[in-house]
């Protein structure tokens, strides 16, 4: 570490690493120099020229966020010079801007607003005729407003990148420079709306938010999205009851200001006109609304039925419940129904992992740690398709540490852009591949290795003996793909020893109930046994409610607590944003049963529920682990299995982007 | 051709062979000294070149002045990188126009100078960045290469000298910004025009981030008179710290415009009396803008001054790239200032915001002055923002509206009051701007 270097800021010493910004120097010790172009994390551009500072000894003012500290460097930040100067550049800037603030969506959290309060021309004196340019449409998401525009081009870094897709430029020169995308008139990208959320001004709005609402009408709700395994952090801006935006412009979370369209957008399946609204019953054949206690004492005359003379039941849970719901389910099917028949949808061999590392700590890699490792090897996995948040720390930290990757996939994917080495297999043969690499691998500091569905049983358990061969300190990322499908393994919706695992619950012939929380198996496998009772909690008539005898509709993760836990571990709140009107948490719901069969299964509330899964924890591998029944969701940017087929953005999303997982 | 008659003051040595039948041809050039300032470099060290470079006092003459063999010296010589030599050919400052005749009757020297600054850097690559409205000089910068090329002066092993290089021309697309030394190697790099943020400097991190060379051709086709008479006969030729001749492009409302070579500090009165042979239709002087649109304005009592580099800064204006546009008692300033501010807001980048807005009200500003519609405030105000915009932007390019700018308001303010008043009695500018 080279020597610090003594710098007065504002009259106050500070020290520094040499070449440190000023700029991050100032906010280090809480002054906040002004930047429009500035952005932490994204390359230098030094064009609004608002962050200009006087320095001693420079003939001219410097731009702060250029500047490297030096010793014995004093700098004014709010000097009389600087702030005419940034007066006068935002007098500049507004000379073409068409201060439509009232109708402007950004009014209220604008950065330019912000900025001309604090240092503004009060007074006009452009008495000319402004740059005029109509608004344009790029695709159903981003729709983009030049003349507001102050073109700091934060939208075009944070695509090119930040996401890698490289789907904004520049055009024009002067005056008319332009924001545009680099297909000429639309856009070709991941519709993730990063450029839009990053936009300081109202340039870049979204089809979704748009005229919707004031921004300081909303309630903002931090809650975890429930599209994907990752885990991300979105803020739902919430007013009267509707979610009108998901964004993360805090940069909190474990994902920062990252979201896909998923998160940021895809919240409208909550009030698709399919939302089930009330519970249903089957009378002669037909499914039928009945009361929610009606319908509670069919569901609990029936399993007592079962359960008294000893029949079989099913349990299938939900890899998008909370981990709170999961572990009552599992209680309730084990304590209160006597079952070890119970399962879930795995998408990741996780319970093999953690067999093959016996108990070894620190093997499982956090998010965090994806953006800190010296290298990463994905095998089998389309990441930035069907793991976003992953693939955007990957890519941060090959930005700004150099991290080297690894790539050994059956198709092209974009981490080959910032790949070391990137390497083709035949389907089935990437641990065959990843062992050619063994000599390279052998060279880095430290490794972490993502696998997906391809790697699963034995096949993991040869990748964990070659990485331990390597020599090297290896952590592992087992993809997994639903919002808690990591929770559900942890858990312990998984079968007993001797328990019925899915499959084997839907050829049961003589299945006498089978109770389906939030999840859709008959999509892909019929149900054997004719007879059965079946229950559904669900937020909607999929597959599997349409064979339901009882449907019971059910909350979203938008309108529950509780905590759900992300591929790599990670357990976090969901906060409630909103109720649908006759939907139930799946909690609620199972406590309103366990009322009805009198059983003593605890309070149903989430942080009860959650004190007690935390004293005693389930241990995740009841059973033998069956590598055959993992199966990926297959899912890309643009489809979140059910829900995505109740997400109108989602559907209205035209060029989905390319990649080798893509269903 | 553009190319004047000479004038018997002048003191030719990057224009020597002008006057020589098909001077742009590798045999007129061989038969004039050609190559052997190169000859003689292969048996110096590039300390040594540097080092003539430096004693000679040849200032870059894109604008700025800075040393030539300082900026050579910057180049870090032991990097594993390779190096590049990189011609700016990108001659885009109204008023000036002295390079294209450079390129267009003596290409050689122009790849001569070249391989000597490869030899003082060790760069093994050479791009001539030329100016996309300069088609006609890229198929004679060309043909010039091919020959050099076919004769071995260019190549594997030049002359059996064991020394590599080769040479490229690059067309630009027309824009200004791209003769900024930076945004030229973002250009040459197949990326928009816009400026870099310095440091690093091309010295050290420029074309393909590699070290770079880079300079206008005017200073490279000084390198091989200098390295063949010596760094001291070149210095002794100008002014103090001002070495050698320069291509003055003198124009306006002279008897005679042209390119003339004179040495530095020659006396700035006389070379538009002497030289330029007074002001046509014996008027009389009114400004000098003496070293392209980009400085300071000069009034007529203010031109009498040594033209080099130093003078001019004392004067609080620039000799610039050497466009000494002349103009005489019936020049409509603020025409002046609206001309130069509609050249810059149609050139500005719009990378930074000064620049870009500022030039944009300025020039909206000065239109309406011009038509008398402006008040007394908005004469206060085009000083007010010019000064804003000065010292503020990204690059040059906003110094470079903003300069000339304050300088017509502060010293023709009069003019800016009139026009206010009653529109029209002062009669168009009709200045030549190439």
């Amino acid at each position: 570490m080279a020597d610090l270097v003594n710098l007065t800021i504002d009259g106050r010493a500070v020290q520094a690493a040499p070449g440190a910004l000023v700029i991050d120097v100032a906010k280090r010790i809480g002054i906040d120099i002004p930047a429009f172009c500035y952005y932490e994390g994204l390359s230098l551009q030094a064009a609004c020229r608002m962050c200009l500072v006087e320095v001693e000894k420079a003939p001219k003012l410097l731009a702060a966020c250029t500047l490297p500290a030096a010793e014995g460097m004093v700098v004014r930040t709010e000097s009389p010079t600087v702030v005419q100067a940034r007066k006068f550049t935002l007098e500049f800037l507004l000379t073409n801007h068409p201060l439509d603030c009232p109708v402007c969506d950004k009014g209220g959290e604008c950065e330019l607003q912000d900025m001309v309060f604090r240092y503004g021309a009060g007074e006009s004196r452009f008495t000319e005729v402004k740059h005029h340019v109509d608004e344009k449409q790029w695709s159903p998401v981003v729709y983009f407003d030049a003349p507001r525009c102050i073109l700091c081009y934060r939208c075009v870094r944070i695509c090119n990148e930040g996401l890698g897709v490289n789907a904004l430029g520049i055009t024009n020169r002067g005056a008319y420079s332009e924001i545009a995308p680099n297909k000429g008139d639309h856009l070709e990208c991941d519709e993730c709306g990063a450029c839009i959320d990053i936009c300081p001004v109202g340039a870049l709005t979204s089809g979704i938010y748009r005229y919707q609402t004031r921004p300081w009408e909303m309630n903002h709700v931090g809650t975890i999205c429930t599209h994907c395994g990752d885990g991300c952090k979105t803020t739902l801006g919430v007013r009267n009851n509707q979610i009108h935006r998901g964004n993360n412009r805090d940069r909190s979370g474990i994902n920062g200001e990252f979201l896909c369209i998923k998160g940021r957008y895809a919240f409208d399946f909550v009030e698709h006109a399919e939302r089930l609204q009330s519970p249903m019953i089957r009378q002669d054949g037909r499914l039928e609304p009945a009361s929610w206690a009606r319908a509670l004492t069919v569901v609990a005359q029936n399993f007592q039925a079962v359960k008294s003379r000893g029949g079989k039941f099913g349990v299938i849970g939900s890899t998008r419940t909370t981990n709170e719901e999961n572990y009552y389910l599992q209680k309730f099917a084990r304590q209160g129904l006597g079952t070890g028949n119970i399962d879930h949808h795995r998408s990741g061999d996780l319970a093999t992992l953690l067999d093959a590392l016996a108990g070894r700590a620190g093997a499982l890699a956090a998010t965090a740690d994806l953006y800190t490792a010296k290298s990463v090897l994905i095998v089998g996995s389309d990441l930035s398709q069907q793991h976003p948040l992953l693939a955007f720390q990957i890519r941060a930290n090959w930005r700004h540490h150099q991290s080297h990757t690894y790539v050994v996939t059956t198709g092209p994917v974009r981490e080959d852009g910032i790949a070391s080495r990137s390497v083709r297999c035949a389907p089935g043969g990437e641990v065959d591949t990843v062992e050619s690499l063994a000599a390279q691998l052998r060279t880095e500091p430290e490794l972490v290795i993502l696998f997906g569905d391809a790697v699963k049983g034995d096949t993991l358990r040869r990748l964990v003996t070659f990485a331990d061969s390597l020599g090297i300190p290896v952590r592992y990322v087992c993809l997994m793909d639903y919002a808690n499908s990591r929770g559900a393994v942890d858990m312990g919706l998984l079968p007993d020893s001797g328990g019925l695992d899915l499959a084997a619950m839907l050829a049961a012939p003589d299945l006498d109930a089978l109770w389906v929380v939030g999840a859709n198996p008959l999509k892909s496998a019929p149900l054997a046994s004719a007879g059965a009772f079946v229950v559904v909690q669900d937020l909607f008539l999929t597959e599997t409610a349409q064979r339901a005898d009882v449907i019971l509709p059910a909350a979203s993760a938008y309108e529950k607590n509780g905590t759900v836990t992300s591929t790599t571990g990670e357990v976090q709140r969901l906060k409630k944003a909103l109720e649908v009107m006759g939907a139930k948490p799946d909690l609620d719901i199972f406590g309103l049963l366990a009322r009805e069969l009198r059983l003593n299964l605890g309070p149903a509330r989430p942080d009860a529920v959650f004190e007690e899964m935390r004293r005693n924890p389930v241990s995740p591998l009841n059973g033998p682990s069956r590598p055959e029944l993992i199966r990926s969701a297959d899912d890309t940017l643009f489809t979140s299995g059910t829900l995505g087929r109740y997400s109108k953005v989602l559907s209205s999303v035209m060029e989905a982007p390319g990649g080798l997982y893509r269903g | 051709m553009l190319y004047n008659e000479p004038h018997p003051l002048e003191v030719k040595v990057l224009t020597r062979r002008f006057d020589q039948p098909n001077c742009a041809s590798l045999d007129t050039y061989l038969a004039t000294d050609g190559y052997k300032a190169f000859q003689k470099a292969l048996g110096m060290k590039p300390e040594e070149i540097i080092e003539q470079v430096k004693v000679s006092n040849l200032r870059g003459r894109g604008g700025a002045g800075f040393p030539t063999g300082m900026k050579w010296g910057f180049v870090p010589r032991t990097s594993p990188k390779p190096k590049y030599v990189v011609v700016n050919a990108d001659e885009s400052e109204p008023g000036t126009c002295k390079d294209r005749l450079l390129i267009e009757n003596d290409p050689h020297q122009l790849i001569e100078g070249m391989l000597i600054a490869a030899l003082a850097v060790g760069a093994h690559a050479g791009y001539i960045y030329i100016r996309g409205e300069y088609r006609y000089l890229i198929e004679i910068m060309d043909r010039a290469i091919d020959e050099a090329r076919a004769s071995g002066w260019l190549g594997k092993n030049i002359q059996g000298s064991g020394f590599d290089f080769e040479a490229y021309s690059h067309t630009g697309a027309g824009a200004y910004e791209c003769g900024e030394e930076s945004a030229l190697l973002e250009s040459l790099e197949g990326k928009r025009g816009i400026p870099r943020i310095r440091p690093p400097f091309p010295a050290v991190s420029g074309a393909f981030q590699c070290p770079t060379v880079l300079n206008n051709v005017e200073t490279f086709c000084a390198v091989p008179s200098i390295l063949l008479n010596g760094g001291e006969w070149f210095a002794n030729l100008g002014s103090l710290k001002n070495g050698g001749t320069r291509l003055f492009c003198l124009s306006g409302h002279v008897n005679r415009p042209g390119v003339y070579e004179l040495p530095m500090g020659f006396n700035l009165m006389r070379m538009i009396e002497e030289i330029g042979g007074g002001i046509r239709g014996g008027k009389k002087l009114k400004a000098v803008i003496p070293g392209g649109s980009s400085c300071p304005v000069l009034k007529a009592e203010e031109c009498d001054l040594p033209m080099d580099f130093d003078s001019l800064a004392k004067a609080k204006s620039m000799l610039g790239s050497g466009g000494v546009v002349v103009m005489d008692e019936t020049t409509d300033m603020v025409k002046v200032a609206l001309r130069i501010m509609r050249f810059y807001q149609h050139e500005s980048c719009g990378w930074c915001i000064p620049c870009r807005e500022g030039t944009m009200w300025l020039k909206k500003l000065l239109e309406r002055m011009d038509h008398g519609m402006g008040s007394s405030q908005d004469i206060t105000l085009v000083g007010e923002l010019a000064r804003n915009m000065l010292g503020r932007t990204f690059c040059p390019l906003g110094d470079a509206a903003a300069m000339p700018t304050i300088s017509l308001v502060e010293k023709f303010r009069d003019e800016f009051e009139k026009k206010l008043s009653r529109p029209g009695d002062l009669v168009p500018v009709d200045m030549v701007m190439a």
